[in-house]
């Protein structure tokens, strides 16, 4: 009975998520109170060891108060959290993106710790249903807890969720649709994935608008996953509406003084380079003169220096320069002089894409001319968005990249539609690659659920269980769905149950009417790789979680107050 | 206590400022070890085995590893008692002289130190039973070589080989896929092994983790992986044939360890130090190309002007590369490191048949594969995994399939698992013992007794009544005579190891019976404990 916390027994559930999202309340917990734990000490002090059951438990309470936290979230009518840092400023954001929200907090139960962990994957690796991959392994904690309170063993649970595991994806692979021959169809669905996606967004309201542009977006990439490719950029004013695909470049930069503001048939160089005073890079080099006339031989020397390194940059035969380091004034000032465009700090990633975009090379020497390629476009001009100038690359030559403006009332709307167009990016690159389709609002949940239920009746041993089991977590997120909707949830996946048991039958929750609906009809569907993603991990996660019988937790680093 | 009296009966100290310390003497010190001993090993008990449970370990700073893996439980335990310590010590050894069976050795002493506690409780002498023990432990050593089996194996038969890795990863998380995973532990080891001298150098395989995909994904690449990308984004993506100059030179200027200084005060001297400089970028880019490098890899960075001119020439390079990946690059593609340009030769180069790069999911993560080497005998295992634990825990489980394949082929020696070793050897000894005359009878009697309580902690978790199956099997095994009856943890059915392929190495287990010995040894013996007690 050595150094228990107290806190790991909520009396009520509602409680949980107060001890276990305060990293500030440990200090209660000293275990090296206790007079007992010096017969058998074995850890360092405030180290503290759960067995069995309670590290079961704690483990258990942990993963189910982050699923409850994120849950809320699930479905187009979930609601959104505010969250508000502690650093300087307290800044607020706004999302229901689960990522994002799980990445903000700061968690003190290490199960908690590793569902936050498989959502980031989730982001990181397919880009969206990082709220359902948590809810789902949550759900499967929340039944595998009952079983053990049941008398299974944990390892019997897991050998179960592995057989239903493996039932359920191959349930989905034949329930999927494969458009890649035709592209008029590919592209509808492309079309529907985002639209499905982005409708528990922010974006709701303009979902068709959006999706329009993230599926238009994706096909200029032509494959490719590089998302890179696609700027973003997020001006504040005017509606969400006004946002705008350019098939163009746009830099947000302005053009300098005295410089052309528009040019036709524009010759790009773009380079690395230093264009303030050059310095000399050999090691301990340094002036040293003796009177105030050799120091302005010497700053001649170095503006002759300058000038000549104008002189070869314009001997390209260039009318645009695009440089990722400052221009100081006086090659601004030369560059003006010949009638060409400079543009200064354009940071790197805008380098490499305007590189990608115009065909051209990114230079840092300037003595072969000849060979630099260089990179075009029809027209440079200067255009206004809002209240800000940027400078506008129009009939560039590669049309792999484009820029996507959006326009919103606030910074923390803005901020929220870019994460939730990121999502939807991230989900029809990932689509284009792997082009099998499945229907969404919670139809591939239900079939699974079916094909599961049905293994668990074949399979003899206590494994039916927790078969049973799976499927129970399966349909628990149609319910989150329905709930969060305001429906009536055990009506609907009722109702929703008994369709399925129809062969070849295309019902989910139509969240809108409230009621059970065709969801090819309704056009909402969800890529086969996300839901894969979601069923693995999840499972994957419940697994590791499942296994651990014993937790032992090190003293935490003392860390200096630095107040 | 630590009081004495010289001859005119004034006291002295012994033990400096011994109101601080505390100390234990005698018997109930030697209970307190046993005790602290006993407690270690009951942590690790339940990870015994195919179905043995995991640990969830949060570090001082908040990262969680879940693992069963004994040694790494032990290490990041943060233990505090100084027999702890050594029960820590005593996994590590295991771990890095053979790499498997970590969890068992520390079950195995933990069990003799409880058969030990018993003895002393009777009233046996601490040092007769240390003794007892190394009579006992020789005599199983012995008996193991006796009941071991030769298996044959070759570069074309890897089968064996395979079996035994999976016996090892089905003890692991890993064990859904552990055939594939076996399999790649056997190519790498066999692709780096050498079969002649009976040598694998584990430092030719690289285990490389990286987040994301699916376990399945994981894959061996013969050659080497970096986690770099080219210096420059233009550069070409994929280079065949490569021949790689490897430099741990910076494409900069020189910078002379000498202090020095260059005084400018003349325009002139600032032009030529200006055209030195852009002629040095440019020898330093031509050098490479002059031997016909097509692709170089270097430890430092590059100036601007540098990349460019690479880029320009035609020549993709890769920058910040790791001081031990440069070597393994230099091993895999049969190069020469070099450190200045000027000594920069044809010969010196690497050869790769294809580099290229790859990324991964929605982020911009590259990775650097460099395949098809000169010395093919550099090879990486690329893991991944849902998330970073999972790939932890998989780096784990393949270091101990790797080791397993190493001894096998050091010594193809193998004895069969699930027990079947431990109890065997325990019928081996309790036969023994009656021909001991004195005390040390009872001592090797109790070893016998935990050699069968390793057999019992197996049968435990994997949830079957201990002590029923325990004497079924000890049973068959003196009937039919046969020391392949194990333990069915995976309910397949049948009793004999031997059909259901479970294998462990005789080096391993002979390693894990000594050890467990030696520490209890050294823990009898101890009669003495002084700690400072200000905690």
């Amino acid at each position: 009975l050595s150094g228990i916390r107290i806190s790991d027994f909520p009396k009520h559930r509602a409680y949980d998520q107060v001890f276990f999202l305060c990293t500030k309340t440990q200090s209660y917990s000293r275990p090296s109170y206790f007079p007992w734990r010096c017969i058998e000490k074995i850890l360092k002090d405030d180290a503290s060891e759960e067995k069995g059951e309670r590290a079961r438990m704690a483990s258990f309470v942990g993963a189910i108060a982050i699923t409850d936290l994120v849950k809320t979230t699930l479905g187009p009518k979930g609601m959104d959290k505010i969250l508000q840092s502690t650093g300087r400023g307290h800044e607020v954001t706004v999302t229901n993106d689960g990522a994002t929200i799980l990445k903000s907090l700061h968690i003190d139960n290490p199960a908690a710790k590793v569902l936050i962990d498989i959502s980031k994957v989730q982001d990181d690796e397919v880009g969206d249903g990082t709220t359902s991959v948590v809810v789902l392994a949550g759900e499967l904690l929340r039944e595998a807890e009952k079983l053990v309170a049941a008398k299974i063993h944990p390892m019997t649970i897991i050998s179960g969720y592995r057989m239903a595991a493996e039932c359920a994806r191959n349930a989905l692979l034949q329930r999927v649709v494969d458009n890649k021959e035709n592209a008029e169809k590919f592209k509808s669905d492309l079309m529907k994935i985002a639209m499905t996606t982005l409708s528990s967004k922010i974006l709701s309201q303009d979902k068709e608008h959006f999706a329009q542009l993230a599926v238009d977006a994706v096909m200029r990439l032509k494959g490719s996953t590089n998302l890179e490719a696609i700027q973003i950029i997020k001006k504040p004013g005017g509606s969400l509406k006004d946002s705008f695909l350019d098939e163009g470049f746009i830099l947000d930069k302005k053009i300098g003084l005295g410089q052309p503001k528009r040019i036709e048939n524009a010759k790009i160089l773009v380079a690395n380079t230093a264009m303030d005073t050059d310095k000399v890079k050999i090691y301990g080099a340094r002036v040293r003169v003796d009177s105030m006339s050799k120091v302005a031989e010497i700053e001649g020397a170095e503006k002759e220096k300058m000038r000549e390194k104008v002189k070869k940059i314009l001997g390209h035969g260039i009318n645009c320069f695009v440089n990722r380091q400052l221009i100081y004034n006086f090659p601004e000032e030369l560059f003006a002089d010949a009638g060409i465009l400079a543009i200064e700090h354009a940071d790197f990633d805008g380098i490499e894409r305007l590189a990608l975009v115009t065909g051209g090379e990114i230079a840092s020497t300037f003595d072969n001319p000849e060979s630099v390629k260089l990179g075009h476009c029809k027209l440079i001009e200067e255009i206004m968005i809002g209240e800000d100038k940027l400078i506008h690359f129009s009939g560039v030559e590669m049309g792999q990249a484009c820029t996507i403006v959006l326009r919103g009332a606030s910074h923390h709307v803005l901020d929220e539609a870019e994460r939730s167009l990121h999502d939807a990016l991230c989900v029809l690159s990932q689509t284009v690659n792997d082009t099998r389709v499945l229907l969404g609002g919670g139809w591939p949940e239900m079939v699974m659920a079916k094909e599961v239920d049905e293994l668990a009746r074949k399979t003899p041993g206590k494994k039916s269980h927790a078969i049973e089991a799976f499927s129970r977590a399966l349909v628990a997120i149609p319910t989150i769905i329905a709930d969060n909707a305001g429906l009536d949830s055990a009506d609907l996946v009722a109702k929703l149950r008994a369709e399925h048991h129809k062969e070849g039958c295309n019902a989910g929750i139509d969240v809108i009417s409230g009621s059970v609906g065709d969801m090819a009809e309704l056009g909402i569907s969800e890529a086969f790789k996300v839901k894969q993603a979601v069923l693995l991990s999840a499972t994957e996660a419940a697994e590791m979680i499942l296994r651990v019988d014993e937790i032992i937790t090190c003293a935490p680093r003392k860390r200096e107050d630095r107040m | 206590m630590a009081l004495a009296f010289d001859e005119y009966g004034r006291p002295f100290i012994i033990l400096k400022e011994q109101e601080q310390k505390t100390r234990l003497r005698g018997i109930e010190a030697q209970k307190a070890n046993i005790s602290a001993g006993k407690a270690v090993a009951r942590i690790l008990r339940t990870s015994l085995g195919p179905k043995g449970m995991d640990k969830m370990l949060q570090s001082p700073d908040g990262d969680v590893t879940i693992t069963n893996d004994g040694a790494t439980i032990l290490e990041q335990m943060d233990v505090d008692n100084q027999i702890a310590k050594l029960m820590v010590e005593l996994s590590r050894s295991q771990d890095y002289e053979i790499g498997d069976g970590t969890t068992g050795v520390v079950v195995m002493a933990g069990a003799l130190l409880e058969q030990a506690e018993r003895l002393l409780e009777r009233g046996i002498h601490p040092i007769r039973i240390a003794e007892g023990y190394e009579m006992a432990s020789r005599i199983a050593v012995e008996h193991l070589d006796h009941i071991a089996q030769k298996f044959d194996f070759g570069p074309t038969n890897i089968e064996p080989l395979v079996q035994t890795c999976m016996t090892t990863l089905s003890s692991k998380i890993v064990n859904r896929c552990k055939r594939p995973l076996a399999e790649i532990a056997v190519k790498a080891v066999l692709s780096v092994a050498d079969l002649e001298r009976k040598d694998v150098n584990l430092d030719l395989i690289k285990v490389e983790g990286k987040v994301g995909g699916k376990l399945e994904d994981t894959e061996l690449v013969y050659g080497i992986t970096v986690d770099k990308d080219m210096s420059h984004p233009q550069m070409p993506k994929k280079i065949d044939d490569a021949k790689i100059a490897i430099l741990t030179c910076p494409f900069e200027p020189p910078k002379p360890k000498t202090k020095h200084k260059v005084d400018i005060d003349t325009v002139e001297k600032f032009q030529t130090l200006r055209q030195q400089e852009q002629k040095y970028f440019d020898d330093m880019v031509q050098k490479c190309k002059d031997v016909g490098a097509t692709l170089v890899i270097c430890q430092w960075g590059f100036d601007d002007e540098a990349n460019h001119l690479l880029m320009h020439r035609n020549l993709p390079a890769v920058r910040w590369v790791g001081g031990v990946e440069l070597e393994l690059i230099a091993i895999a593609t049969g190069g020469r490191i070099v450190p200045r340009f000027q000594e920069l030769t044809p010969e010196k180069l690497g050869r790769a048949g294809l580099v290229r790069e790859k990324s991964f999911g929605t982020t911009k993560d590259k990775m650097l594969y460099i395949e098809h080497c000169a010395n093919s005998r550099a090879v990486t295992i690329f893991i991944r995994g849902g998330n970073k634990m999972m790939i932890e825990e998989t780096k784990r489980s393949i270091h101990d399939a790797l080791c397993v394949a190493r001894n096998l082929i050091r010594n193809n020696s193998i004895v069969y698992g699930g027990g079947s070793a431990e109890i065997s050897c325990s019928i081996a000894v309790e036969a023994a013992a009656d021909k001991y005359p004195g005390v040390e009878q009872y001592a090797i009697r109790a070893f016998a007794d935990a050699l069968d309580s390793v057999s019992i902690a197996l049968a435990e978790n994997s949830g079957l009544q201990p002590i029923e199956t325990l004497s079924a099997v000890k049973s068959q095994q003196i009937k039919e005579n046969n020391p392949h009856f194990g333990i069915d943890c995976n309910d397949v059915g049948t009793n004999d190891m031997r059909e259901q392929n479970v294998f462990e190495t005789l080096i391993g287990k002979q390693q894990q019976i000594l050890l467990a010995t030696q520490v209890v040894k050294m823990i009898l013996k101890i009669d003495d404990v002084i700690s400072p007690s200000d905690f």
